[in-house]
């Protein structure tokens, strides 16, 4: 399993590259991992998006369809492939602290 | 090459115009675009039904000729039963309670997801004279309406799929 140091913390990945232990994540590891996403910095609606598919991921145990968060998050899908280009869904949940999404939509 | 080479652009030609036939070009492009592939959708032949404004919320199952068509309790549909009226229908129906649970949007709103997500959708030319359509006739969404040989520049440098 690999293990990288972040904020001077060492912390457990899994395969895919997202946070093994959900409780490993907070704002400030998050800030970390857009950054290795390229995603300089986290505006209010970066926040939006994340927050809402941590709040799902608790209800549901998966992330959220990108239907499903655009309709419910007030973020549009035009709006979210700009905040987080090259891949939405994986990136969002990644930096969100998430597993990768099962879901195929 | 390596196996491991990743996928950058997939163009999806789309040939069929029923909603069996329509809907895995539609999840394969999505999907392209949600993984951060570029991703055409092309639509020809009879697949041209999901691109005509008139047509497009109306594309239905065939229970004839469907040989893997099954009862909802699982048991094959007899060949006969599908010629019932109203049978394809019902099946239409049901398939499409099963994909909005799966929260797999009607077409439609699938291929404005698609467009703005940053896909391009495309209508064949030739398809668009064998039908006598007219641009006008076509969903607002439509990018352009390609030849071949446009749509093999289109395609350059990525790996095209036909459904």
């Amino acid at each position: 399993m690999p293990v990288r140091e972040i904020l001077g913390k060492m912390i457990e990945f899994d395969d895919d590259g997202h946070l093994k232990n959900l409780n490993d994540w907070n704002e400030e590891i998050a800030k970390e991992l857009a950054k290795e996403e390229g995603i300089p910095e986290l505006t209010d609606r970066h926040w939006l998006v994340i927050n809402y598919m941590r709040q799902e991921f608790q209800k549901i145990g998966d992330a959220p369809s990108i239907r499903k968060l655009t309709k419910e998050s007030g973020v549009d899908t035009k709006e979210l492939y700009q905040l987080f280009p090259k891949g939405p869904a994986k990136k969002a949940a990644k930096i969100a602290g998430l597993p990768k999404p099962k879901g195929c939509i | 090459m390596s196996n491991n080479e990743e996928i950058k652009k997939v163009s999806i030609i789309v040939s069929r115009g029923s909603l069996d036939g329509v809907y895995p070009g539609l999840i394969l492009a999505n999907g392209a675009r949600m993984e951060g592939i570029e991703a055409n959708l092309f639509f020809t032949f009879f697949g041209m039904d999901a691109i005509v404004d008139k047509r497009m919320d109306k594309l239905s199952i065939a229970t004839v000729g469907n040989a893997a068509m099954r009862l909802p309790w699982g048991q094959k549909m007899p060949t006969w039963l599908g010629m019932l009226p109203g049978m394809a229908a019902f099946a239409t129906w049901m398939m499409k309670q099963e994909m909005e649970k799966l929260d797999v949007p009607p077409v439609r709103e699938f291929l404005q997801m698609i467009k703005d997500a940053g896909g391009a959708i495309y209508a064949c030319k030739l398809a668009m004279d064998m039908f006598h359509l007219k641009r006008e006739d076509l969903w607002e969404g439509v990018d352009d309406i390609l030849t071949v040989g446009d749509f093999y520049q289109k395609a350059a440098g990525g790996i095209v799929l036909f459904t």
